[in-house]
């Protein structure tokens, strides 16, 4: 999503008033995911392609751009629009496992 | 404040999430036709489904004081099999007289697929053939980029369709733009896990405007909130977002939508303020 500077009602002062302590807790639960990997009984994911896609939207995250939410939501799509010739699963995995190409 | 619950899978509830949507303000809600978690083994299991979805339903939703609308169709996940496909569809015309049947949905694609596609285009000519609205189901997660791609790119090939007259659900931050730019709805489904939470719902208000955009629970069997749009309100007044564009999202913008249908009733007085 664009930056759309002042369409949300509250200033900056007032969002970090209301919003730090939920958002404090959601930084806090993904670094203790990540903590939590390291600390796993036998690394054998560092290559999956979610891990690769979350570690490539936590770049995404602190990097100093707009439209965040946009970049880490193509991070983790399909971008193709062909279709499948026949269904292979149902479910979805929640990241694309195709190639994948860095976000600026 | 009083809302329109646009898409809920009542089938899959319990009598208690109709008393929690009334007592938190729900005056009429939608339930579009879905998949039961496993896959029907016939025909028949389909009329059984959309005879709970045009008797019973509505007369339990009733004993609440709320309005129950439903629409009909062979969901997405099922939409694979197309053995199967046209035996429902056979099924649907028998049904759009009922007097709660407001259109053919969910319809859509899943993983997308040749398949899924052709049952898709299916779906449309048969609401084309009935002239009835259409709400579509965009795929999750990974796929739903490239999902709702391929459908408002297939609908907007067929010049028998009106935008004004297409729903397009679960929209995310990535796929709005397709969808509203071309003049169809966007649905916004709040779900606690894998769909958008209310601040991301209230953040795409603030981004994307409140034109053609409604908000919805979307709740069904899997973890999902029924009263998750009185949740997205409060969100909203957290911001202190006015009472006047919060009313418009939840209430006014699916009466609008719903209101094509000659079938939906609202008092009359409440249809006359949506058209000011």
């Amino acid at each position: 999503m664009n930056a759309r500077p002042g369409t949300c009602p509250l200033t900056q002062r007032e969002l970090v008033e209301e919003y730090f302590i939920e958002n404090r807790t959601k930084l806090l639960d993904i670094a203790a995911f990540l903590d939590r990997l390291d600390r796993s009984s036998e690394m054998n994911a560092e290559d999956d392609f979610r891990l690769a896609a979350f570690r490539q939207a936590l770049r995404v995250l602190s990097a100093d751009a707009p439209a965040r939410v946009e970049s880490i939501q193509m991070i983790f799509s399909d971008p193709t629009t062909e279709l499948l010739p026949e269904l292979d699963r149902k479910s979805a995995f929640g990241a694309y496992a195709g190639p994948r190409t860095e976000v600026q | 404040m009083d809302y329109v619950e646009m898409h809920a899978h009542m089938a899959s509830r319990t009598t208690d999430d109709y008393e929690q949507m009334a007592l938190t303000g729900c005056v009429a809600l939608s339930e579009p036709a879905f998949w039961a978690g496993y896959d029907r083994l016939s025909a028949a299991a389909f009329a059984a489904y959309f005879e709970q979805l045009t008797d019973f339903e509505p007369k339990r939703a009733a004993k609440y004081g709320i309005q129950h609308y439903t629409w009909l169709c062979l969901n997405p996940k099922e939409a694979d099999d197309r053995e199967l496909a046209p035996q429902v569809l056979a099924l649907i015309p028998g049904y759009l007289d009922r007097p709660n049947v407001i259109g053919i949905g969910e319809i859509g694609l899943n993983r997308v697929t040749r398949n899924e596609l052709a049952t898709f285009v299916d779906h449309v000519n048969l609401a084309m053939e009935h002239d009835q609205l259409i709400l579509i189901h965009t795929p999750h997660l990974e796929d739903k980029y490239r999902g709702t791609k391929v459908i408002v790119e297939a609908l907007g090939g067929d010049a028998r369709v009106k935008p004004e007259r297409v729903m397009v659900d679960h929209a995310e931050e990535h796929t709005m733009p397709m969808i509203l730019e071309r003049g169809y709805w966007g649905g916004i489904t709040l779900y606690p896990q894998t769909k958008v939470s209310p601040g991301r719902a209230a953040d795409m208000i603030e981004v994307f405007g409140s034109e053609r955009v409604c908000v919805a629970s979307a709740c069904d069997w899997g973890p999902s909130i029924p009263i998750a749009i009185p949740q997205f309100v409060m969100e909203m007044r957290r911001r202190r977002h006015p009472e006047r564009l919060i009313r418009k999202i939840v209430y006014d913008n699916p009466v609008q939508f719903l209101g094509q249908s000659p079938k939906f009733r609202l008092p009359r007085a409440e249809l006359a303020a949506v058209a000011r």
